[in-house]
């Protein structure tokens, strides 16, 4: 029976502890009507989710924004397998058609768009001028796998342009392909412009003309019936955050479809 | 009853048993039996399978050829690094896996204190190649098997060491003809550990080889890069994966680690 008694102490210790762990979640925010918000993002949006978050909890006293960022087929996976979310923003429309019914919770709100540059490390050791010099069989090359809308517009760009890279990596998200051309293990990625105004000294960008580029739309909508939800969606689209992601790169939110 | 338990421990045995059993039920439970044909038959199964198992099959070799002697330095040398050397080996078992992609990028890598070198003199590149996902098995899997066999060859009697070599053997000869087939069922088991350890390898793979069909792409991130695109392909490539992890060790088991 003592082991038994000890059996059920140790229980006992271990509900105090996840009892303690709560409580110190709960206890984050100052005020008693201390409210936190999900938001799960596209890694794209990684730079520009803090400071527009900041200023939505300057609007919000007593929210705590919590982000996660990750591919946007990760980030739409997490909310329909019940992550908790209040927020879902994706770097492609495409991305969110996996997303279930049940977690559709307000209009989708496209909130900026995207282009692809090319990145190099600082020193360019491939010598890439343009988007031709991709197909050159002596580089090394790298995108996003297809799932996540990097690559998709990756992929898009390739056949519209008829080119054919030898891509020595499918990359799972575009901090990932960013991350190849930081260290030097690459001659070149394809990422966002964005993502090369970033990281402004650890990458050099070599531009894609407009008219041969591909245009990511920015979705994102409220996926829990949280009434800030819907509040920091319509943030997205404020002249503050538009101002904060049009500095970063982005294009401004495009018409209504 | 046994003396030895009692209904506490039988309990808290029980969940553990359940925590480990319940995923793998749910899994199987998930899988879409009657057309698992058709999503075995997806491109990335077969490529990925094939590649895992030519990687895994050199990671191996590669395992045996520099695994052993080591784990015999170890269990013998007398020397005062040896206990460092020791701990040193085991460090990949307790590193996070990106970390050690991350280590050996820096390592091997074009940039990299040795990939710098060996791009520049000889035009090798070694990231986002095959090679590069058999290192990176062979990093994480060797410590496994080292501390298994080490184990083992620490616990024969040094007396056969010295009869053979008494008997005329040389230090080459004693350790092929006596010290390796005494130890085999540590061999074995070490084997089997470095193998799993090598089949179910993401991190370092993906940092330090990334993921290319067919090229660098393993099981494991097959499953990965599945699952958001064809979960249900994800979830075939997860059985079979199971399935023969489930046959190697339990022939294992039966043969050698009873």
């Amino acid at each position: 029976m003592r082991a038994a008694r000890r059996a059920a102490a140790l229980g006992a210790a271990a509900l105090l502890l996840l009892g303690a762990c709560a409580a110190g979640q709960d206890s984050s925010g100052a005020p008693a009507e201390a409210l936190t918000l999900t938001v799960v993002a596209a890694a794209s949006l990684t730079d520009v989710f803090e400071p527009i978050a900041d200023g939505f909890e300057g609007d919000h006293p007593g929210v705590t924004v919590e982000m996660s960022f990750a591919a946007s087929s990760t980030v739409v996976q997490q909310v329909n397998q019940g992550a908790g979310a209040d927020v879902l923003a994706l770097a492609g429309e495409g991305s969110l058609e996996p997303l279930a019914d049940e977690h559709r919770h307000g209009e989708v709100t496209l909130f900026a768009t995207n282009q692809l540059e090319i990145a190099v490390p600082v020193d360019n050791p491939g010598g890439v001028s343009g988007l031709d010099d991709l197909s050159d069989p002596g580089l090394t090359v790298v995108a996003c796998a297809e799932q996540v809308p990097c690559g998709s517009a990756a992929a898009e760009l390739f056949a519209q342009e008829g080119l054919t890279p030898q891509i020595a990596s499918y990359e799972p998200d575009v901090r990932a392909t960013l991350t190849k051309v930081e260290l030097g293990e690459v001659d070149a990625g394809l990422v966002y412009r964005t993502d090369v105004a970033a990281a402004p000294d650890r990458v050099a960008g070599v531009p894609i003309p407009a008219e041969r580029n591909v245009v990511n739309r920015y979705p994102a909508l409220a996926v829990s019936d949280q009434e800030l939800a819907q509040d920091f969606v319509d943030h997205l689209v404020s002249e503050a955050a538009q101002t904060i992601l049009t500095d970063a790169g982005f294009g401004a939110a495009p018409a209504a479809s | 009853m046994a003396p030895s338990s009692s209904w506490s421990l039988r309990v808290a045995a029980g969940i553990g048993l359940t925590f480990i059993l319940l995923p793998l039920a749910a899994l199987l439970l998930r899988v879409d039996w009657p057309d698992l044909g058709t999503h075995l038959a997806a491109p990335v199964v077969g490529q990925s399978l094939r590649l895992s198992a030519v990687t895994t099959s050199a990671t191996m070799v590669l395992v045996w050829l520099l695994g052993t002697p080591l784990a015999w330095q170890l269990a013998r040398s007398d020397h005062r690094l040896t206990a460092w050397a020791r701990a040193l080996v085991t460090v990949p078992l307790v590193l996070p896996p990106v970390v050690g992609g991350v280590a050996l990028l820096m390592a091997w890598g074009r940039r990299g204190v040795l990939g710098g070198p060996l791009e520049a003199w000889f035009g090798i590149t070694v990231p986002f190649t095959t090679v590069a996902v058999v290192m990176a098995e062979l990093f994480v899997a060797l410590p496994f098997y080292v501390v298994a066999v080490e184990g083992s060859m620490r616990g024969l009697d040094r007396r056969y060491d010295q009869v053979a070599a008494t008997l005329g053997a040389g230090p080459l000869r004693t350790f092929f003809t006596v010290v390796v087939p005494m130890v085999l069922p540590g061999i074995a088991a070490g084997s089997a550990l470095a193998w799993a350890r090598a089949l179910g390898e993401f991190g370092a793979t993906i940092t330090f080889a990334g993921s290319f069909p067919g090229r660098t792409q393993t099981a494991p991130l097959g499953v990965y890069a599945a699952l958001e695109q064809d979960p249900q392909a994800a979830i075939a490539l997860s059985v079979v994966m199971l399935a023969v992890s489930v046959v190697v060790l339990g022939v294992l088991r039966t043969r050698w680690l009873r």
